[in-house]
């Protein structure tokens, strides 16, 4: 059995306490008046030259969901445009003003949705993870299905957060749960079917509900494997696993189309449940290798060998690839062909995003690639940690890129109310997820398979 | 030096060659070669045979494969024939490079694999129409044999091999 060392617990309620502080002081912070904004863009205009204050240029690159429009405005009257520009421009520079208001309190919303839905998509890759184990009968991995189950016991709480600030945050996340921006934009009214309010809790609850009763149901047969006599338990997980793969196939794309597509509800990428579930998978499974890690490193999991951490290490660096394949035909495909409603989502994170969204790929591709190539280094516990480090901000940065550019525009920092965010979550995260593991032995000792998972090698 | 007589131990189980390498290796007796009708996982290592350099191989060719696919894109697509497909009529090679990554991924993995494969088949000495040197051929089928060099001593050898589990034991004059 673990005991939750004091230590640790003390470390993740500092996490807690300091994060939820950080929270409350950016959003205490976020109220600003009209006049302090501008006073924030005087002086950044001062600082970034004259062509930076051109307030219509801001208000085309700022907002994505209004790109479409306003470029397709721009092209037919561009004649008219640069005439008008400098008539308006003491028009434009309120409406680019309370633009930036709104944009600087959506960040604080963001911020915390992005660390929120980052802790429950780690949670969730365990869980799929797990299950395509139990349905593969995979015989390396029951010496980890303890590890796996409590990490997985954050999905509940986590995702009932992500659907919380959702709804809590409405039109500052997703504006088309703003009726007055749905009644001026017919794109949004033709996806109304899809994109209200109660369909979107419905849709939300099914998905939490489906993966929270595998979640306790697999868990339910696991511990009674453990004084079972025969494989009944077993056969009933693995039934249930094979099941919940076919149900989460569907649901967690969906659940991306909703919970992180929406925020651009103009835009839509037909393989964006694919990259997402990457993103989750390898996070996951990188959460599983350095909690491995650190539990054998306090001497725990002493039937854990280094055969399991390289093969772990295996499909972090596997998966790492995957989730770059999906990234790249996402992007290949759009940028190729270049429709102006497609192509604006990569526009706003080219111009606007650059470091993020290229420094995203050197640390969930090119770094894992290089560093975990090495057949001998993937069972370095130190090079592991490494890698893993790397990989769980990149992915952060991910999700960050997903949110970012449409709810803040060009106004992203990672600061405060982001750091705070991860710290709150990734707080509360360590929390349950350790007092998770103190409830089980560490060994699924009846599970049929874990003889053969003992005595694993490469 | 290769010596002049050789003892070939049949078996007939993957687990007992392997139980019987370790014995083998225990003795310090040289093991000339291993034949087996399909690869035994950890053989290698209980025979202590070197590490393989085929990975550090495969680095290379794929380097050299990303490289060929970078400047023959240059050279087709930028500087002979450039063309506007799509709409994309630029004439920069880091404009259009997106749209190449594609083939150099295709191209890595075409000159890793197929280089890594003829790499084995040379440092194997293996070539068309070469005759087999497979000692018997029934370790194609069924039958894994373990070839040890004899130094004067074959009646222990034998006595030891048959302990380990061998069902065959023949001694082989390799003089010419």
């Amino acid at each position: 059995m673990y005991t939750f060392s004091n230590r640790l617990k003390v470390f993740a309620i500092v996490l807690v306490v300091l994060g939820a502080i950080g929270v409350a002081s950016g959003f205490m912070n976020s109220h600003k008046s009209l006049e302090d904004v501008k006073v924030i863009l005087a002086e950044e205009a001062s600082h970034h030259g004259p062509e930076h204050a051109d307030a219509t240029h801001e208000v085309v690159k700022g907002d994505s969901h209004e790109v479409t429009e306003d470029s397709l405005k721009a092209a037919e009257d561009s004649h008219e445009h640069a005439d008008s520009a400098n008539a308006s421009a003491d028009h434009n520079d309120d409406e680019h003003a309370e633009h930036v208001l709104h944009q600087i309190h959506n960040r604080q919303y963001a911020a915390l949705y992005v660390a929120a839905f980052f802790f429950m998509m780690i949670s969730l890759g365990v869980l799929a993870f797990y299950a395509v184990q139990y349905a593969a009968q995979a015989g390396w991995s029951p010496v980890i299905f303890r590890v796996m189950e409590a990490i997985t016991y954050y999905l509940l709480p986590g995702a009932l957060i992500v659907l919380g600030i959702a709804l809590w945050a409405g039109p500052h996340l997703f504006v088309w749960m703003d009726p007055e921006v749905v009644a001026h934009d017919e794109l949004i009214q033709n996806k109304a079917s899809w994109l209200n309010k109660p369909w979107f809790i419905i849709r939300a609850l099914i998905f939490i509900g489906g993966w929270s009763f595998y979640r306790w149901i697999s868990r339910k047969y696991s511990i009674a494997q453990d004084t079972a006599e025969d494989n009944s338990n077993f056969k009933k997980g693995f039934r249930w696993s094979a099941g919940f793969l076919v149900f989460y196939i569907y649901t967690s794309s969906m659940m991306s189309w909703d919970w992180i597509m929406s925020v651009d509800p103009h835009w839509f990428s037909t393989l964006f449940g694919w990259y997402v579930f990457a993103s989750m998978f390898v996070s996951g499974i990188t959460v599983i290798a350095l909690m491995i890690i650190y539990l054998k490193s306090r001497g725990y999991l002493e039937f854990v060998n280094d055969s399991h951490l390289h093969d772990l290490a295996k499909f972090m660096f596997g998966i790492s690839i995957f989730w770059t394949y999906l990234w790249f035909s996402q992007f290949m495909l759009i940028w190729y062909s270049n429709i102006p409603e497609e192509v604006t989502y990569f526009v706003t994170r080219i111009e606007d995003y650059k470091l993020p969204f290229f420094g995203m790929v050197v640390m969930n591709f090119v770094f894992p690639l290089l560093i975990l190539m090495n057949s001998d280094y993937k069972r370095i516990p130190w090079f592991v940690v490494m890698a893993g480090i790397v990989i769980l901000c990149g992915h952060y940065i991910d999700v960050f890129n997903m949110i970012m550019p449409a709810t803040v525009g060009d106004r992203w920092s990672i600061g405060i109310p982001e750091i705070s965010s991860v710290m709150l979550f990734g707080g509360l995260f360590l929390l349950l997820v350790f007092y998770a593991l103190t409830k089980a032995p560490l060994l699924a000792k009846g599970n049929p398979f874990t003889k053969e998972s003992e005595q694993f090698h490469y | 030096m290769e010596p002049s007589k050789v003892i070939q131990a049949m078996y007939t189980d993957d687990d007992v060659l392997m139980s019987a390498v370790k014995k083998v290796k225990a003795e310090k007796h040289h093991i000339e070669e291993i034949y087996t009708p399909f690869p035994v996982h950890g053989l290698d290592k209980a025979m202590g045979l070197a590490p393989t350099r085929i990975a550090i191989t495969s680095f290379m060719y794929g380097c050299v494969g990303l490289i060929v696919a970078i400047l023959m894109m240059k050279f087709i697509m930028i500087d002979d024939w450039p063309q506007d497909i799509g709409g994309k009529p630029s004439f920069s090679y880091m404009e259009n490079m997106p749209a190449f990554v594609p083939i150099m991924f295709e191209l890595t993995v075409f000159f890793a694999a197929h280089l890594m494969v003829i790499t084995f088949y040379l440092r194997s000495k293996m070539w068309p129409f070469k005759k087999a040197e497979n000692p018997d051929p029934r370790t194609t089928d069924d039958h894994f044999l373990m070839e040890i060099g004899v130094h004067g001593n074959e009646k222990e050898l034998t006595r030891f091999l048959k302990e380990t589990g061998a069902v065959e034991i023949n001694l082989i004059d390799k003089a010419h």
